[in-house]
């Protein structure tokens, strides 16, 4: 496992080696340098305009690099466009052929390799049947739902057995529950093709749950390459730990170091304890991040554990959201906003809007970075 | 109640389309009964008539009659044709390569030709082409030709002005038929392997047929129908059928033989046109609607 492991990373099937673009005196890509091993499945995630689009579009061919160089299966791609490129791509409108039935649309790239129509034909319904739509060939593209499209789109392109299948948010257009049933299907599939998959997306959760790796991006640049474990336990810069699942910030400065450990103070006076990550100095701005799920949550502060910094805090809100409730604190001299995950227990079902209630966490689970202003954010 | 707001509504809806119904049934339907009734009689003496087909057999038995109208059909035919030829990448350039004000002014481009009568825009051609014109002289001067060649009266001019008249409105239909191509179709067609070539033939011509087909009807009906091009460029040897029509009503008073060649002419648009929709595979409710 570790071998096989070890060579995929030395043959990656996508590898940027300081790719560069510009817009117009703007920088949509800035000096991207990553791999992606063979048969891993790797998100992009980031906001809307952090580049992850272009940087797809350069892989697919679309738009050149203004420097740097992309290679896919060991060659370069300089100067190759996208119709012979061994990349394919799922477009987020899926871009299906309306003319074309769904036979048609998944032997197009066959067609287009000179395949007789026969072989064309087989090989699409073989596809199709792998992808659960089994007699859907003579169908027209309209007559598919949601999910549907999505694996016609899928399979139009894994039927030509790409190195690099890129998919450009393909979840965007569906409804909440369908997005959450395709999601699953999405890693299975991978899984049964082994192809290599680039996805793209804004929303985390499809990122966290589907990849093998995550690059977090920001403004052009990757703010943080590893797994869905690595982002979400472990951020590595301010922005990773704000965009990747909830988290309460509390900016302020750092009062005192003690070891591993800071003590922050807000503006307002508030003062918590954090671990330092990065070059945090005495004296300096620095933002604290405290996940949800960390604090934990007491009637007073007699049911806390005694060696731990306790606060306390009005309920301001309560967000009651199945599994995944919570109540919104406001931190009680300083009034800032903080939110915690209820247990599961029940303990807390009869909490009021207005209680105050008290609250701890271990500051060895709070991250604590110098300020974005402070300190340049850059990471591989 | 009901039954007299539906009475209501419907006598609304009736004077809504009134004025349309009255302009088919007076300008269109009414002219075209009474020259069917003109072209089925004969004239036996003054104001004398008998019902014949004779204006019909004349057609057939005349063969100045009929090569004129099969010339005027092959040439509108090669004039759509060359029409579609030039308008399409200047559509394609209008509708997918220029970008917000560069495609408006480009349309506008195409526009302003018509802003010009088309007697003078024709005119404007024989001041170009005439022997003593614009383009003979720069011929010579360039030493292309000894001496400035008459480029008016051939065939060849006749089809540069048909097209040059028909061209906006062959481009108004291919662009609303290309705008509505979604780019990420041809991107994706271009993923998959597809050269420029097979996105055109498979992607981008199947889409924009309805666009196609409508522009190709209009054009061809303007063509065929037109009177002042080819009877100013196409000069005495290259006579068009509507020229023959206008003989006979104006010149010869022959309104019989007049409104016979009419009903021919607009069978044989017919014809063509239902013949162009089979082949292309197009339903004619469709086009329609699409452009």
């Amino acid at each position: 496992m570790m071998d096989a492991a070890k060579d995929a990373a030395s043959n990656p099937d996508l590898r940027a080696a300081a790719v560069v673009k510009d817009f117009a005196g703007h920088r949509a890509v800035d000096a991207l340098s990553f791999d992606v091993a063979r048969g891993s499945f790797f998100s992009i995630l980031g906001p809307s305009g952090c580049g992850k689009t272009t940087l797809l579009r350069m892989i697919a061919g679309f738009i050149a690099p203004d420097s740097g160089d992309i290679e896919i299966g060991g060659r370069s791609m300089r100067d190759v466009p996208p119709n012979r490129r061994p990349v394919n791509m799922v477009f987020q409108q899926l871009a299906l052929f309306p003319m074309m039935s769904v036979g048609d649309n998944v032997a197009f790239g066959l067609a287009r390799r000179g395949l007789p129509g026969a072989e064309r034909r087989r090989r699409a319904e073989a596809m199709l049947e792998r992808v659960g739509l089994a007699g859907a060939a003579g169908k027209r593209v309209d007559q598919l739902s949601g999910g549907q499209r999505q694996r016609v789109a899928i399979a139009r392109s894994l039927v030509l057995e790409p190195t690099l299948l890129l998919l450009d948010e393909p979840l965007g257009a569906l409804d909440l529950k369908l997005r959450e049933h395709m999601k699953i299907e999405l890693k299975q599939l991978q899984a049964a093709f082994g192809t290599t998959f680039v996805y793209i997306t804004h929303d985390q959760s499809e990122a966290l749950v589907l990849s093998d790796r995550v690059a977090v991006m920001n403004h052009g640049r990757f703010e943080q390459v590893g797994s869905p474990q690595d982002l979400y336990y472990r951020p590595g810069t301010p922005f990773v730990a704000g965009f990747v699942g909830a988290n309460n910030r509390i900016a302020g400065r750092a009062k005192r170091l003690d070891g591993e450990l800071v003590e922050v103070v807000t503006e307002a006076g508030w003062r918590i304890h954090a671990a330092r990550s990065g070059a945090v100095a005495a004296g300096a701005a620095v933002e604290a991040f405290v996940r949800p799920e960390v604090a934990v949550l007491a009637r007073s502060r007699e049911a806390l554990p005694a060696n731990q910094p306790c606060h306390e805090g009005r309920v301001e809100s309560l967000l009651f959201d199945g599994a995944n409730s919570a109540v919104l604190l406001a931190e009680a001299q300083t009034q800032h906003e903080f939110r915690i995950a209820l247990p599961q227990t029940g303990q807390f079902a009869d909490l009021k809007v207005g209680e105050t209630v008290a609250f701890t966490f271990l500051p060895e689970r709070a991250t604590c970075f110098p300020a974005r202003d402070a300190a340049p954010v850059a990471k591989d | 109640m009901q039954d007299s707001t539906r009475w209501q509504a419907r006598l609304v809806l009736m004077l809504l389309l009134a004025p349309a119904l009255l302009w088919l049934l007076g300008l269109i339907i009414l002219p075209h009964v009474d020259l069917a009734v003109i072209s089925l009689r004969e004239r036996a003496g003054p104001q004398e008539y008998t019902r014949s087909l004779a204006q019909y057999r004349t057609f057939f038995e005349e063969p100045l009659y009929w090569h004129v109208f099969l010339r005027t059909a092959v040439m509108s035919v090669v004039a759509t044709a060359l029409t579609l030829l030039v308008a399409f990448p200047v559509a394609w350039v209008i509708a997918k390569v220029a970008r917000g004000r560069a495609s408006a002014l480009l349309f506008l481009v195409c526009l302003i030709p018509f802003w010009v009568s088309e007697t003078v825009r024709t005119l404007g051609w024989m001041i170009l082409l005439r022997e003593s014109g614009v383009l003979p002289a720069l011929l010579v001067r360039l030493g292309v030709t000894p001496e400035p060649v008459e480029l008016l009266y051939h065939d060849a001019t006749l089809l540069v002005g048909l097209v040059y008249t028909s061209m906006l409105f062959m481009i108004v239909p291919l662009v609303s038929a290309l705008e509505s191509l979604d780019d990420a179709l041809i991107e994706a067609a271009y993923d998959l392997g597809a050269s420029g070539f097979s996105i055109l033939r498979t992607i981008v011509i199947p889409h924009a047929a309805p666009g196609i087909t409508a522009g190709c009807i209009v054009v061809f009906m303007l063509t065929l129908g037109n009177y002042l091009t080819p009877v100013l460029l196409g000069g005495k040897n290259s006579q068009w059928f509507t020229e023959t029509i206008y003989t006979q009503f104006i010149t010869r008073f022959n309104w019989e033989q007049g409104a016979a060649f009419g009903f021919l002419l607009l069978i044989l648009s017919t014809a063509i046109v239902w013949t162009g929709l089979k082949l292309a595979g197009q339903r004619f409710g469709e086009v329609m609607q699409r452009s």
